[in-house]
């Protein structure tokens, strides 16, 4: 029987066969195709359809940009280069770059005062974004503010300074007391820097003057996307303390002040931010002292940072109660009091789990920052309804102008939601 | 992060502030800067240039009211300000005078409690249509899309006038200049409506002028001038006869050529009051004496800012018509100098 | 002998108020009472101050006083002499219903890209990802902008449909899409039972609602039936016809017919108008906010773990079903809690209508009556509180609903 199998086999092979490359359909790019694209019938419909809408869409704005025109200097000169051509008039942005950038009354010699602030902000936030960076670094995001403010501001060096001399003081007292008895450590600290900057206040018009390194620039001066990124950034890193403040405040079980918070965070939020900006513009001015007057930009930071605020709030809150309980009696057990419990053991974990949602408000409140715009602002989007678009030589070129405040905040907003999905992966610790 | 921008600002903004319980005149003496309100930009009348210099017709009063109270024609902040902000940004203080076209009516010199000090441009409410859709009166148009850019008594103008002409038309109110011209352009609208001297300079900038005819109707008075807070009167003072020169010097014929000629002295009495070589006009009203010159130095008398920001020879080509001398036949009549 | 140490003093300390855990709160909260009655005592006196140093006054007289202006789209009575109190509401309708017609665009199109951004089909659903991350980037302001001005340059204007050869030309010669709006036709009865156009409609909703009910009636027939026998009957055509035969009847005996837009004049007359400004913020609002709600989609739909659709697919479910029966229900609750958000989030951006001419809430008391009169203090109070009201009661409202449809525990 063996034999006879043996015998009647003609050809057996002595080694393996090489293995043969896979079917045509199997492999590459048309593998790819089946499986991704063509699969079934309803989604090659799908394919088809979105190739069409793909095409629709870059066979109308490709040679619009690839023909664009960069150097003319007003838009008929654009239009008699194009010669009834399909394509952009992009000098518009050469053109008015600054404007774009910068505001129209921004003196054009001190350009370099916000950049460098801005290269000088990458260093300042990089030890808050990035945890595994030296923490010594924090001592320059402690003073990148006042550096800041006083490179964009100018002005007399003494006011930042003395900003700054009132923060060290209040720091200082509250190293001392606090760590014996947390309120009074943290009243002591205020009382010293309310105290170290109404004596400063009282000597520094002596030593005020227009001598000064930089040259002041008033608020009202500020404008065009620089306007947008500081208000981002002011108000959403004040918005922080103030929100962690308020969401404390509402899991309170003090009945007053978890009042005060609740209707705080409540009556924010149910409002549109444009009303807020309405009351910065046109009431808020009537609540302060009669004798003074604050300018439209503080106006436009503080109802900015309250509305950030309350949402920054919401987040931490949810932060805080996703904690587990036993968190909570843990601290507690240890004989910690509450600052203690909330400083070591609470609000780090509840910030850490917070920080995605953080991130998302502030994108939020930086796109709503050309709502500017509507109270007379002359932000990036503000410069361009505004002053471009009715200046006789830009009249019409909405597509462009629009185009790129899009491209601007693009990049800006989709980097840094890019960070908060890096940052969420880093942080998620359980297993899927 | 840096949470403490805002108290390096609000020591600046506290120290910034400083006191200003006394009148207006001597808080902008003392803080050494005029805070003047303009439009946000209204070619012509108030708009930053390329060099992002305030220019205008406007402008040109806020100017010269900063040079004769400080001497100088620089001392000035404009603070851009909206239909919506106007009124408060004067009522709280922020600004010392709004020069912004501001229709002088009843209710916002007696309700609002402010003091208008002159009219600077007589103006009215017209409307634009394209020449294709031949229509030659405002009482034919019934039933059209009628863009209004928002800001002045538009709106109650033009719903007055329909409503007393008995016709229909849909109203499709707009904030921003550019975009109302926009909306008429593209065709959304058949009608657009705002102050002749606005459609007079709206209509010079579009690439085909003559394809648009303004309708002869003028369906309002608009007297558009500079006010100041009520109760300051000092001040008030200040700002209307600051006006009144620059009107004055035009009709006495000083002008920015012969300004320093005349300032030496001449024969005619009213010159020299006016420009301080006789009397003390200067100190009755706690300028210095030579406060009309110092005005009429930035920009020449009314006629020449006139001539320079919106006459006949700029792209916005506005004949004088009612804002011309009272001798030539216009409104413009200002009191003696005596 | 001294047993143990000093007994505790009894008896009322100073310092007790901040040290002893008794009093400490009630410190903090008069503090705070304290702090917060100043603080309002103090912008309180600066206000009145203020208001007195510029002669004002707080008054809401203005409202009785005819405001004045027109307003192109109302959905209630107006006319020029109406109050500032009749545009306001005018205002309000605009608002709500611009946010009410965006919350159901957007739910349908963030629910659709949310899918759809997990489909198999690569093309389709990167081109989903770039839908979402470029409409999340880009402030929405400058969305409805854009959106405003692509319809006002891209549509024909009225003007073009006039003719011998016009360039442009209605659909089916009943619909026209013009850069002022579209017009659609519109339906009325000839001969109607009632004397009123709104009666009648009623009874069209009345005899919807009849037919409803039949349907629902047949339905838990068919479940009977199955129930009792293990074969649904198939109902499908007594369902159409339960549908259909009674709003047949009544159009037909009512004689339903359509008024067709017709360009007359300067514009489109007759028809039903839907007006420019509210589709570009209507349109503007749901794509927008449609990327967002499409997230929460995404993120609902991967919350529910893979052993469901693996289960689904054991019970021998096909791919649709799964999606619909077993995974879409239950992503549902988690949901539901952001789009909440995201609704509130409509109503106050269409706040924004301002940008493009649309006589919402704060068009019209914000806006042309703020201008009018000269009150801002009252007019933004109010327009604040209109918000603060309706954000309220839609949370509250969806808060009802989310209990709704939450899982039930026992």
């Amino acid at each position: 029987m063996s034999d006879q199998t043996t015998n009647s086999i003609a050809f057996v092979a002595k080694s393996t066969i090489p293995a043969s490359p896979p079917p045509a359909r199997e492999t590459g790019v048309i593998r790819w195709l089946r499986v991704n694209l063509f699969a079934t019938p309803g989604i090659s419909i799908l394919t088809l359809v979105a190739l069409w809408a793909i095409y629709t869409v870059l066979s109308g704005v490709l040679p619009w940009i690839l023909n664009g025109v960069w150097t003319t200097d007003s838009l008929s000169e654009c239009r008699e280069v194009l010669q009834g051509k399909v394509g952009a008039c992009f000098s518009v942005l050469t053109e008015r770059w600054n404007q774009l950038l910068y505001g129209f009354k921004y003196p054009s010699d001190q350009y370099w005062r916000p950049n460098l602030a801005l290269l000088l902000f990458f260093p300042a936030a990089a030890p808050v974004l990035f945890f595994d960076l030296p923490r010594k670094l924090l001592i320059f995001t402690a003073l990148y503010p006042f550096v800041a403010f006083w490179l964009i501001w100018g002005g007399p060096v003494s006011a930042p300074l003395l900003a700054l001399a009132g923060f060290v003081a209040g720091g200082a007292v509250f190293q001392r007391f606090g760590k014996a008895n947390f309120a009074l450590g943290f009243f002591g600290g205020i009382a010293a820097a309310v105290v170290i900057w109404w004596l400063g206040a009282l000597l520094l018009p002596a030593s005020g003057g227009d001598n000064t390194l930089l040259r002041q620039v008033p608020s009202r001066d500020l404008g065009g996307f620089m306007l947008n990124m500081m208000l981002g950034i002011t108000c959403v890193s004040l918005s922080l303390p103030l929100g962690i403040a308020l969401a404390l405040g509402r899991k309170s079980d003090m009945p007053l002040i978890k009042g005060i918070c609740i209707v705080f965070i409540e009556f924010v939020r149910g409002v549109p931010l444009i009303t807020l900006l309405f009351v910065a513009s046109v009431m808020l001015s009537y609540f302060f002292p009669p004798e003074s007057t604050v300018d439209l930009f503080l106006r436009v930071v503080i109802m900015m940072t309250m509305f950030s605020a309350a949402y920054i709030a919401e987040v931490i809150r949810g932060g805080l109660a996703a904690l587990p309980k036993g968190q909570y009696e843990a601290a507690d057990s240890l004989g910690l009091d509450y600052p203690q419990a909330m400083r070591l053991i609470i609000l780090p974990q509840a910030l850490k789990i917070s920080i995605p949602g953080i991130v998302n408000v502030a994108v939020g409140l930086f796109k709503d920052t050309t709502l500017v715009s509507v109270i007379s602002m002359f932000d990036l989007v503000g410069m361009i309804r505004g002053p471009i678009l009715a200046s006789a030589d830009w009249k019409g070129v909405y597509w462009e102008l629009l185009g790129f405040a899009a491209f601007l905040f693009f990049i800006v907003c989709y980097g840094i939601s890019q960070y908060s999905q890096w940052l969420e992966r880093r942080l998620a610790t359980d297993h899927r | 992060m840096n949470n403490s921008v805002f108290f390096g600002a609000l020591t600046v903004a506290g120290l910034a502030a400083g006191a200003a319980a006394a009148g207006t005149l001597d808080d902008v003496k003392a803080r050494d800067k005029l805070n003047c309100g303009t439009n946000t930009g209204l070619v012509g009348f108030a708009a930053p240039n390329a060099n992002g210099e305030w220019e205008g017709f406007d402008i040109a009063v806020c100017r010269a009211v900063a040079a004769a109270v400080l001497g100088d024609s620089t001392k000035v902040e404009f603070v851009p300000t909206t239909g919506k902000t106007r009124f408060t940004a004067l009522a709280s203080g922020e600004i010392d005078v709004l020069v912004r076209n501001t229709t002088w009516t009843f209710s916002r010199d007696v309700d609002l409690k402010f003091d208008f000090v002159g009219v600077n441009y007589y103006d009215g409410q017209g409307f634009m249509v394209p020449k294709e859709l031949g229509v030659s009166s405002a009482k034919e148009l019934d039933g059209a899309t009628v863009c209004i850019q928002t800001g002045t008594t538009t709106e109650l103008n033009l719903a007055d006038f329909f409503r007393a002409n008995n016709i229909s038309y849909e109203p499709v109110p707009i904030e921003t200049e550019a975009e109302a011209q926009q909306q008429y352009l593209s065709g959304a609208c058949d009608v657009y409506t705002t102050d002749a001297s606005g459609l007079a300079a709206t209509r010079a900038t579009f690439d085909d002028p003559s394809a648009h005819v303004l309708l002869p109707e003028i369906i309002s008075k608009e007297p558009l001038g500079p006010l100041v807070r009520h109760g300051d009167s000092e001040w008030g003072d200040v700002v209307r006869w600051t006006l009144n020169a620059l009107i004055a010097a035009e009709e006495l014929g000083v002008t920015s050529a012969n300004l320093t000629e005349m300032t030496a002295g001449t024969n005619n009495p009213e010159i020299n009051r006016l420009l301080g070589t006789e009397d003390n006009l200067g100190e009755m009203i706690g300028l210095s004496a030579d406060w009309a010159v110092k005005a009429l130095s930035v920009g020449g008398n009314y006629g020449e800012i006139f001539a320079k920001n919106i006459g006949e020879n700029t792209p916005i080509g506005l004949a004088r018509g009612l804002n011309a001398q009272w001798t030539d036949g216009g409104l413009l009549y200002t009191p003696p100098f005596r | 002998m001294s047993t143990l140490s000093d007994p505790p003093k009894l008896g009322f300390r100073p310092s007790m108020l901040i040290n002893d855990t008794r009093y400490r709160s009630l410190t903090f909260q008069v503090i705070a009472a304290i702090v917060l009655a100043l603080a309002i005592w103090y912008l309180g006196n600066n206000l009145l101050q203020n208001l007195k140093a510029a002669g004002l006054n707080i008054s809401y007289g203005f409202f009785s006083t005819p405001a004045g202006y027109d307003i192109n789209q109302r959905l209630v009575e107006y006319t020029s002499q109406s109050s500032h109190a009749r545009a306001a509401l005018v205002g309000v309708l605009n608002t709500l219903l611009v946010a009410f017609l965006a919350c159901i665009t957007a739910t349908v199109l963030g629910v659709i890209a949310g899918v759809l951004r997990l489909s198999n089909n690569w093309l389709v659903s990167k081109l989903m990802m770039v839908y979402v991350e470029i409409f999340r980037n880009i402030p929405v302001l400058i969305w409805i902008i854009i959106i405003f001005t692509i319809m006002t340059a891209s549509l024909p204007a009225p003007n073009d449909f006039r003719g011998e050869d016009p360039q442009a030309s209605m659909l089916f010669s009943s619909f026209a899409f013009t850069n002022r709006g579209i017009y659609t036709p519109l339906p009325f009865f000839t001969s109607g039972i009632f004397a009123s156009a709104a009666l009648n409609w009623l009874l069209v909703i009345a005899g919807l609602g009849l037919s409803w009910l039949v349907t629902r009636r047949i339905g838990h027939w068919a479940t009977a039936r199955q129930e009792a026998t293990g074969l649904r009957p198939k109902t499908g055509l007594w369902v159409l016809a339960a549908w259909l035969l009674p709003l047949v009847l009544l159009m037909l005996v009512m004689g339903l017919s359509w008024e067709l837009p017709e360009l007359k004049g300067f514009n489109f007359q007759g028809g039903i108008k839907i007006g420019g400004p509210l589709i570009a913020l209507w349109f503007a609002l749901s794509i927008y906010t449609g990327a967002f709600i499409a997230e929460n989609v995404r993120a609902g739909i991967q919350a529910i773990s893979k052993g469901q659709t693996e289960a689904a697919a054991a019970l021998g479910l096909r791919q649709g079903r799964i999606m619909n029966l077993v995974i879409l229900p239950q992503a549902l609750r988690v949901i539901i809690p952001p789009l909440i958000s995201q609704y509130l989030n409509i109503t106050k951006n269409s706040s924004l209508a301002i940008a493009v001419g649309y006589a919402d809430i704060t068009a019209t008391l914000g806006g042309i009556t703020l201008n009018q009169t000269g009150r801002a203090i009252e007019c933004v109070l109010l327009l604040m509180l209109f918000y603060l009201t309706a954000s309220l009661l839609i949370s509250a409202g969806m808060n009802i609903y989310n209990a709704s449809i939450k899982l039930k525990e026992r």
